[in-house]
């Protein structure tokens, strides 16, 4: 049922897709028309190349479309020019790739609150693997320090900062759920925020206007807003890019946990589950009858947070 | 009788509208100098926050709306109250209304350019506001509530910009306005109004993940506070006109606004009420952004003092509307009702409404917002805005009314 759904989407997204040729090819020559121009501008037609170029590659960058809507050459030809970008702009040499779905994968993520010690090991690797704003302390994971008799993290706290872990507690960790029936998908006006067919929940930075419409339709709190620009140390910057995950953002527009889609669609786990000491993490193939996902899905208990929302989370608790 | 008469011409009309616009004694020099002020320091803040980012408002990831969704909130609503002075004027023929429903239709104009600049001082990255235009962005509709609110506002502003326009432009030109070329829209204008509040509503109504706006009742309840709050404010620009111009206002058409915003008050506060009960009678895990406004939670406390001035500015207008001498003007006491009650709804479905929905987060956190000075300038400079675009919409649009029943008076007398 739900791979016919899919499959369904898809020939929308491509009948889309045949519709918007002629606009698309009409905005690529318009927007190199004035890239010319701009650079001719820039420059008063002479020196200063490198200036010119990045002038003419941000002004077609400007007037590029929706992702969803390229065409596997106009994907890498927005790679191309981000990564461009990159060297003229901060001389940084980045790998960014626009890999696709895998067919027949579909991610789900389990946590473990009977092993989870609050380290907050996966939340220093998310901050790291996916370049988040250290000016303003962002962070896609948040641990909650439980007291015994609750399953709810709201009424955790959030925000301790002691040695862990602390005797008659536990730890619950949240992030975005990638829920099949997203409130925030539903919620943005540009469609600039999407569920891939592998599930992840995505966000096209260049598309996103900056409303917050999802983030208060979220009732996971699972997005955040670049209020200002973002900053990464240059020494700490992961070159190694996905355009819908850990590219640099800018500043105003939204950006989420994107499962560490540049990491797991190599076949790598998330940095959260990759860094976990205790083996809380579990993240697979709900497809995959042998993962491990399906092993704990089949054989814990399981629950999973606000189920009365309707939202349908990829991502479960359970306890040894 | 006067349809023979040559047309004027659209450039005469435009340049003798600009004339009278912006021609007044000292009082009226000061005030358009007060608002360009305003626009100008709005101007250099927002050029500020553009360059900076949002991060120079007081908004945060957990209160993520602030000044800018609140005030565009409430100016949905008096544009929508508009109607109350449509639907009696063109639908009941009501000869008193129709002399001032210009002037509701102008409050609507300026209250609608407000909204449009409000949620354009909103967005994070207003240069890419062309992603949402439909034919060359990707316009997510039915699906997304904040789609159709572009849609109805944009809609409504073109109907209460082009029908008065047409009627002006008639009058200018001393002929009758052809009925079946504008009632129409006044029609669809009445239904577009309640559209437009209702769909505002929804945007926030519509989310599960927010228990304070996820409440049927919130649709309604902006009808109603619109309805009283859009009037008292068309009432203040009365009063304001008949003080300080010699256009005639009839002392009739205040009592008639009397009427309907006490009505539609009494209405709200009832409504009030009903949500008051609901969220403390049995107090739940959903009441605490109630709990949060009203009483302050864990330590929290910066929308108690405004909600309680807001509830009480809301009920001393209230009472002063339902109370008032109604068969005398007084002109200082009903600009003292309207202005009680305009506040109190004003801080009430601003702040006192936005505000609460955050916190606490989905989380469970709480945390205070508080607008930056920068936020505030910007505010002011939209207000500023509004107020101009209504002045220099009603300024000559007046002029052009009396001088048409002038010519009509001189024409019948000379038959």
């Amino acid at each position: 049922m739900s791979s016919e759904n899919k499959k369904d989407e898809e020939m929308k997204t491509n009948k889309v897709l045949a519709g918007k040729t002629t606009r698309r090819n009409f905005m690529k020559n318009l927007s190199i028309a004035a890239a010319a121009g701009s650079a001719g501008l820039v420059t008063g037609g002479c020196a200063g190349s490198a200036t010119s170029e990045e002038a003419g590659l941000k002004w077609e960058e400007y007037f590029k479309n929706n992702y969803r809507l390229m065409t596997q050459k106009e994907k890498d030809e927005t790679v191309a020019r981000l990564v461009r970008l990159a060297k003229l702009r901060d001389n940084r040499d980045i790998q960014m790739s626009n890999q696709g779905p895998h067919e027949n994968v579909l991610f789900g993520y389990a946590f473990n609150i009977s092993r989870c010690k609050g380290y907050m090991d996966c939340v220093e690797a998310c901050v790291q693997e996916n370049n988040l704003d250290r000016k303003s302390k962002t962070q896609y994971i948040r641990i909650f320090e439980m007291d015994p008799g609750q399953l709810d993290p709201t009424t955790g706290d959030g925000k301790f900062h002691h040695e862990v872990p602390v005797d008659g507690k536990f730890y619950m960790g949240v992030q975005c759920f990638h829920c099949e029936n997203a409130p925030c998908i539903k919620a943005c006006p540009t469609k600039a925020t999407w569920r891939e067919p592998d599930g992840i929940v995505v966000v096209d930075y260049d598309w996103c206007i900056g409303c917050r419409y999802c983030l208060a339709a979220c009732p996971y709190w699972g997005r955040r807003f670049n209020w200002g620009d973002p900053q990464v140390p240059e020494a700490e910057v992961n070159v190694d890019q996905h355009y819908l995950g850990n590219r640099m953002r800018m500043k105003g527009v939204m950006e989420k946990c994107t499962f560490c889609v540049q990491r797991t669609r190599k076949g790598k786990l998330p940095a959260c589950a990759n860094a976990c000491p205790t083996g809380s993490r579990v993240f697979g193939n709900l497809l995959d009858p042998n993962s491990e996902i399906r092993f704990v899905l089949a054989n814990k208990k399981v629950f999973r947070f606000k189920e009365e929302l309707g939202t349908d989370p990829k991502f479960w608790y359970f306890m040894d | 009788m006067m349809t023979t008469n040559p047309d004027k011409g659209i450039v005469a009309f435009v340049s003798d509208c600009m004339r009278w616009a912006f021609t007044g004694g000292t009082v009226f020099k000061i005030y358009l100098a007060v608002v360009l002020i305003l626009m100008v320091m709005g101007g250099v803040a927002y050029s500020r926050q553009f360059q900076e980012g949002l991060i120079v408002t007081g908004m945060t990831n957990i209160v993520s709306w602030g000044l800018y969704i609140s005030n565009f909130t409430f100016f949905v609503g008096v544009a929508a109250a508009a109607v109350m002075l449509i639907l009696p004027a063109y639908m009941l023929k009501d000869k008193d209304l129709q002399e001032v429903v210009i002037i509701g239709e102008g409050v609507a104009v300026g209250a609608l350019v407000m909204c449009l600049m409000f949620i354009t001082v909103d967005m994070g990255s207003p240069l890419k506001v062309w992603h949402m235009i439909p034919g060359i962005g990707l316009f997510n509709w039915p699906s997304s509530i904040l789609t159709w609110d572009v849609l109805v506002l944009n809609g409504y502003l073109a109907l209460n910009g082009l029908v008065p326009l047409y009627i002006l432009y008639c009058n200018y030109n001393n002929r009758k306005p052809v009925g079946w070329k504008y009632m129409p829209f006044v029609f669809l204008s009445i239904f577009w109004a309640v559209s437009i509040h209702m769909t505002t509503a929804f945007l926030y109504q519509g989310l599960p993940a927010r228990p304070f706006w996820n409440n049927p009742l919130l649709g309604p309840r902006f009808l109603a506070s619109a309805f009283a709050a859009g009037p008292a404010v068309i009432m203040m620009v009365l009063i304001a006109i008949k003080e300080q111009t010699t256009y005639p206002v009839d002392i009739n058409i205040f009592r008639k606004l009397n009427r309907i915003i006490v009505v539609s008050a009494v209405i709200n506060l009832i409504m009030l009420f009903s949500e008051v009960f609901k969220e403390f009678y049995n107090f739940t895990h959903h009441s605490l952004s109630a709990q949060y406004l009203f009483f302050g939670l864990d330590g929290h406390d910066s929308l108690v003092p405004w909600i309680w001035t807001a509830i009480s500015l809301n009920i001393f207008g209230t009472l002063l509307f339902a109370f008032g001498p109604s068969i005398k003007y007084r002109p200082r006491y009903l600009m003292l009702a309207a202005a009680s009650l305009f506040t109190g709804i004003w801080i009430e479905k601003g702040f006192g409404l936005i505000i609460p929905g955050f916190v606490p987060s989905p989380m469970g956190e709480v945390v205070d917002y508080t607008p930056s000075s920068t936020e505030i300038m910007i505010t002011l400079g939209v207000l500023a805005t509004g107020a101009l675009v209504v002045t220099l919409l009603i300024k000559p649009a007046l002029i052009i009314l009396r001088k048409h029943k002038e010519d009509a008076v001189e024409t019948t007398a000379s038959c």
